[in-house]
């Protein structure tokens, strides 16, 4: 309601009357992966000047590579931020996910494929888990993620003795790190596999009522309800949806390590928000795209393999990732105080 | 619109009986009476306005009529046929559209995706059938339509979003919400409680424009004043009851506000008003 002093009539809304300032807001505000954009050109830039090996195709696949289960993970974690929730179990959930998958094909004989498709199930299971707790008991997103979050990991310990499995390297599960070769740049079939998700649920955002609803439901829950939105099915859809992303981001994880470690998964739960936030979708929900997502998993691991290459302190790195998460929300916090 | 018109359309628009009508609706919440039997009729093309002081059941009323509460007695009928709404979606279903006090709008979304929000069109064939496209490009152009056949002027860009957009603007995107998809009553919960002199006249011509469309529109106000300029019959709760239903033309807004209060009272024979 703080609109009420705008002008009445959108003949006063002319471009001509605002300052640079408000220009660069609206246009940041109409494209929300723009600003994203831009700190990715710019920093690969600023570090193809600083080190001669950063912009070889060998240090750019490898870079893709190693963002390609953060850049999974986003996927999911981007769905649920534009519902105006946030998911801290989500790299537990993708840890457990590939402990089932390892474990019933290299413990139990299951073949690969279906022991895929079970943790595949798995990982849905997870957002389900999440999406009942939010939408039935109406509990808040961040006590459901931050309470299934250790009860993912206590599952996953459990469930693994703690120990690591190692697959043999034909194994069905270690597809996804393996190589296709584009001319010279190689790229995983992992890298390719987060690509198609981020395609798929691109379009399911912006082409379907589904994404519609999703965003109007993020965006103002009670306004969704009374416009005729099931909004508690639209909240149970996005955990059912980062659940299935869990599962893809585990089969990709396999091929990143070679198996699967009960440890691994600490570290996803943060490095996926900040992928989404940097990506510039806001925790307030309703704004941002998925493609932002990847820019901002993008962009972090610019940074990391940026800096390492330059031979800067890997601490700098983390101190580099803190400070474009504050940036990207004060920038979001801006353009959301545009005005008429 | 002026007098006479009003006045040589209303026989015409009676005779095809009441789009909705109520009868004896009770509600009550514990020991306390929300609604004690009260009546309500509704015409095609005629503006019902229901004033009434905090607490004479206003709100119950409403929200019996248009779906967000099961009155405990009486009947509501839509075009004649009986009707029990479980949910307001039930009640849209039915053609009663509803705008509530608290907008309903996403803000971030534009004008076009906002009027058919929960009622989006799919593209035909395989794109709407298999990956459940929308049709934008129809919902656009139908949109655009809409808002041209309801003489909406300050609505420029139908792809704007709606924050972008003034109170009165906005307001005037729920409002024009209610008017679309065939619907036959809307029910408008003090749409110009929150603005300016000039955004409440944009507003309440569009009240009158869903009036020439032939809706029957319920509305609720406290403010007299815009009450008077557009209603054609006026419905007096008091005390969870119906105290009366007068028309502008022979009441004054002191024989209201009486009426309202407790100070004067006049029989309630609805018959006579038409």
């Amino acid at each position: 309601m703080s609109e009420q002093t705008a002008p009445a009539s959108a003949e006063e809304l002319v471009p001509s009357r605002h300052s640079p300032a408000q220009r660069v807001q609206h246009l940041l505000h109409r494209n929300p992966a723009l600003s994203p954009l831009i700190v990715l050109v710019v920093a690969v830039l600023v570090f193809g000047v600083v080190s001669e090996n950063f912009l070889r195709p060998q240090s750019l696949s490898l870079l893709v590579q190693q963002m390609a289960v953060v850049g999974a993970l986003a996927v999911g974690q981007t769905v649920i931020v534009l519902t105006a929730g946030i998911d801290l179990s989500i790299g537990m959930a993708m840890v457990l996910s590939s402990l089932v998958m390892v474990k019933l094909n290299f413990d139990h004989g299951v073949p690969g494929p279906l022991a895929l498709l079970i943790g595949i199930a798995a990982g849905i299971l997870t957002g389900v888990v999440n999406g009942v707790l939010v939408t039935r008991i109406n509990l808040p997103p961040f006590i459901v993620t931050l309470g299934t979050f250790s009860i993912f990991t206590a599952v996953a310990l459990l469930y693994a003795a703690g120990q690591t499995t190692a697959l043999p390297d034909d194994s069905f599960l270690l597809w996804t790190g393996e190589t296709i070769r584009i001319g010279s740049v190689g790229i995983t079939w992992g890298v390719l596999l987060m690509l198609v998700l981020y395609a798929g649920v691109g379009f399911a955002l912006r082409n379907t009522a589904w994404g519609r609803h999703l965003y109007a439901t993020g965006d103002d829950r009670d306004a969704a309800e009374l416009a005729g939105i099931r909004t508690k099915r639209v909240l149970l859809s996005a955990y059912v949806v980062a659940g299935v992303t869990v599962g893809v981001a585990a089969w990709i994880l396999c091929g990143r390590v070679g198996g699967a470690d009960p440890n691994a998964g600490l570290n996803y739960n943060l490095m996926s928000i900040t992928a989404v936030v940097i990506g510039g979708t806001s925790l307030f929900g309703g704004r941002g795209l998925v493609i932002g997502s990847l820019l901002g998993a993008l962009i972090v691991q610019v940074f990391n393999s940026g800096l390492a290459l330059a031979g800067v302190d890997p601490n700098y790195q983390v101190l580099a990732t803190g400070i474009l998460v504050i940036l990207a929300v004060a920038v979001d916090q801006w353009i959301r105080r545009v005005k008429a | 619109m002026s007098q006479t018109e009003a006045q040589e359309r209303s026989p015409a628009a009676h005779d095809t009986g009441p789009v909705l009508e109520a009868e004896g609706l009770v509600k009550l919440f514990g020991r306390v009476v929300g609604l004690r039997g009260v009546d309500v009729r509704l015409f095609p093309g005629e503006v019902l306005a229901v004033i009434g002081d905090n607490g004479a059941g206003k709100s119950t009323l409403i929200k019996c009529l248009s779906g967000a509460m099961t009155p405990d007695r009486g009947t509501i009928r839509v075009d004649g046929r009986e009707v029990r709404f479980g949910s307001t979606q039930e009640a849209r279903a039915a053609g009663i559209e509803t705008v509530y006090q608290t907008l309903a709008v996403a803000p971030a979304l534009d004008i076009a995706s906002n009027l058919f929000l929960a009622r989006e069109i799919r593209r035909p064939g395989f794109l709407g059938s298999a990956l459940r496209m929308l049709d934008k490009k129809a919902m656009r152009d139908q949109a655009e339509q809409h808002i041209k056949d309801l003489g909406i002027s300050t609505l420029q860009n139908i792809n704007q979003s709606v924050e972008t957009l003034s109170g009165g603007q906005r307001q005037v995107v729920a409002v024009a919400r209610t008017g679309a998809f065939g619907s036959k009553v809307a029910i408008l919960d003090e749409p110009t409680a929150a603005l300016g002199v000039r955004e409440t006249g944009q507003v309440l011509r569009l009240v009158q424009d869903l009036r020439e469309k032939g809706l029957g529109v319920i509305l609720i106000s406290h403010n007299m004043p815009n009450v008077f300029e557009v209603a054609d019959r006026i419905h007096v709760q008091r005390l969870g009851g119906r105290a009366a239903v007068i028309s502008p033309q022979t009441h004054s807004m002191q024989d209201a506000v009486a009426i309202m209060t407790g100070a004067a009272e006049v029989p309630d024979d609805e018959q006579s008003l038409r």
